[in-house]
């Protein structure tokens, strides 16, 4: 009974399918990046029961549950709260390596602000000041800003 | 307060980088019906099922069906719970909620996973948010990689205090035949290996397995007539958090919700010196360190003491408290499973029945569940009817 197992070729199937998702960024979401587009500001918002200021800008606050109304313009600059130097490659990557992914807290933000440094990558260390470098080609995303360099 | 509810048998597949042999729901059926033999049980003795695996890696929506040969779920009660890496113990926990509100007395818990069908970092990369953290978290290994550099530059441990977590792991999965990685791995060939993300590199992370794992729950009064030594819950935790990277956790205090869900699951235990009162941890550790930083906030000791706390053995099989008989993460990982199988060998280890991988005399013994953004689950099983 079990000999037919010796004979067997094991066969795999190709999928054939990729799903273009599109999704809807929110009323909230859209003011934050149409800033960084049109103006270059980077918005953020201020809870109004724990003062915690979010940036990108969120339309309520996870821990208190309520809405957030107060929108807040921080400063294209903060410091490094931990990073990451990559060295693989992916497809699905922003940008070829080597380059860093970095934590910003931003100057009046509480929260890390998530994003990419491309240069100085070995003199990177916690506590760094960064300024934001905006691309010149801006069209409503994340990547309007195009990286954060050492001040 | 619900019923007690213990685990009464566990199964697993011998783990594997792949395995054409077999479609994902046959492969659950080698789970099930070793946990069914484990526990000395018929599948018309399950009143109800629990599975999970991650969402987007087999491509298959609606596993709790599409698993139904496999799982024996046939006309029965089953549902399908998918919680990123922390499926399996999830899955785990649903059981037990199961079993504990008085409504099912015998659940079957399943997790499993087919990593080799899948683009594993095109499949993860959905745990992070589509609009604001998609574009630049690739994948697990950066998030990991700039948690290791803040506790690296916070407390001074080096490369080589993480490899020796991964020596460890990858030694103890020689007692394990189920472990998909079987060959040992030194401190030397970590550091070695190519760096992806620094500091992690290719010898500090886990594989892509293939494989199962199923686990047999059983209520108060059904449990000690099924198992001669059940692995009674203690106390189980859930803490989840943002999916923001920039806010999930706090880079420089520690991994916010396994400090809270272990606390949680201390206190419901019992439990007032962990490292005293557990005798054995498996633990969710997708990368080395994971093995250092994490045991701190589960207070297995203090803050920046975990470098001395692993190089002093006290972690290894024979050691104080052994972390990972099984091998853990680094040796095998099935994602949907692997939570489940921290889970399932904690279980092995309360009831005896870890052959060469058994801490001797094992009674209480924590299991922990990771998952993407930084969440936990936390198990504590013990030999002891709470
Ligand atoms: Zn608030």
């Amino acid at each position: 009974m079990s000999d037919w197992r010796k004979d067997v070729e094991p066969l795999t199937l190709k999928g054939q399918i990729a799903i273009p998702y599109t999704w809807h960024v929110g009323d909230v979401g859209s003011r934050f990046l149409a800033a960084l587009r049109d103006e270059k500001k980077i918005l953020g918002s201020r809870c109004p029961e724990c003062g915690k200021v979010f940036v990108p800008a969120r339309k309520n606050c996870g821990a208190c549950f309520v809405d957030i109304s107060e929108w807040v313009e921080l400063k294209p600059e903060g410091v490094i709260e931990a990073y990451t130097i990559v060295h693989y490659s992916h497809p699905i990557q922003p940008v070829k390596p080597p380059f860093a992914y970095a934590l910003i807290k931003l100057d009046g933000a509480d929260v890390g602000f998530l994003h990419l440094i491309k240069k100085d990558l070995d003199k990177l260390k916690n506590g760094l000041r960064v300024k934001a470098e905006f691309s010149g080609e801006r069209t409503g995303k994340i990547l309007d800003i195009d990286s954060f360099e050492l001040v | 307060m619900g019923r007690k509810v213990a685990v009464v048998g566990t199964g697993q597949t011998y783990h594997r980088s792949h395995r054409p042999d077999v479609t994902s729901r046959e492969m659950i059926r080698e789970a099930v019906t070793s946990a069914l033999a484990d526990a000395d049980l018929k599948i018309k003795d399950i009143d109800a099922v629990v599975i999970g695996n991650m969402d987007h890696f087999e491509s298959i929506n609606y596993v709790d069906t599409y698993s139904i040969e496999g799982s024996g779920a046939f006309m029965k009660p089953i549902m399908k719970v998918s919680t990123g890496g922390t499926t399996g113990a999830t899955v785990a926990i649903a059981a037990y909620y199961h079993a504990a509100s008085g409504l099912f007395d015998r659940v079957l818990a399943v997790g499993f996973e087919k990593n080799s069908e899948s683009d594993t970092t095109g499949a993860i990369i959905t745990c992070s948010d589509p609009i604001w953290d998609r574009f630049s978290y690739s994948g697990a290994i950066p998030s990991l990689a700039t948690e290791a550099t803040a506790y690296m530059e916070q407390y001074g441990a080096t490369q080589e205090d993480a490899a020796l977590v991964g020596e460890r792991d990858r030694n103890h999965a020689l007692n394990n035949p189920y472990a998909h990685l079987q060959r040992p791995l030194t401190v030397k060939d970590i550091m070695a290996s190519p760096m992806l993300a620094y500091p992690i590199k290719l010898g500090d992370i886990c594989p892509r397995s293939d494989g199962a794992c199923a686990m047999i729950l059983a209520a108060d009064g059904i449990a000690q007539k099924t198992a001669s030594r059940p692995a009674w819950f203690k106390a189980v935790s859930v803490r989840h958090t943002y999916t923001w990277f920039g806010d999930s956790t706090d880079y420089n205090k520690g991994l916010v919700s396994m400090q809270q869900a272990s606390q949680e699951a201390y206190a419901r235990a019992g439990i007032r010196s962990p490292v005293d009162e557990l005798d054995v941890a498996e633990l969710y550790l997708p990368y080395t360190w994971a093995g250092l930083k994490w045991i701190e906030d589960l207070g297995l000791c203090g803050r920046g003491e975990a470098a001395r706390f692993v190089g002093d053995k006290n972690t290894h099989m024979g050691g104080k408290l052994p972390i990972n008989p099984s091998g853990g993460v680094i040796s095998t990982n099935c994602i949907g499973a692997t939570a489940m199988l921290r889970v399932a060998e904690a279980a092995i280890q309360v009831m005896g029945k870890g052959g060469k991988r058994q801490v001797p005399e094992a009674k209480n013994a924590l299991a922990t569940g990771f998952g993407g953004c930084f969440w936990t689950d936390v198990v504590i099983l013990s030999s002891e009817r709470p």
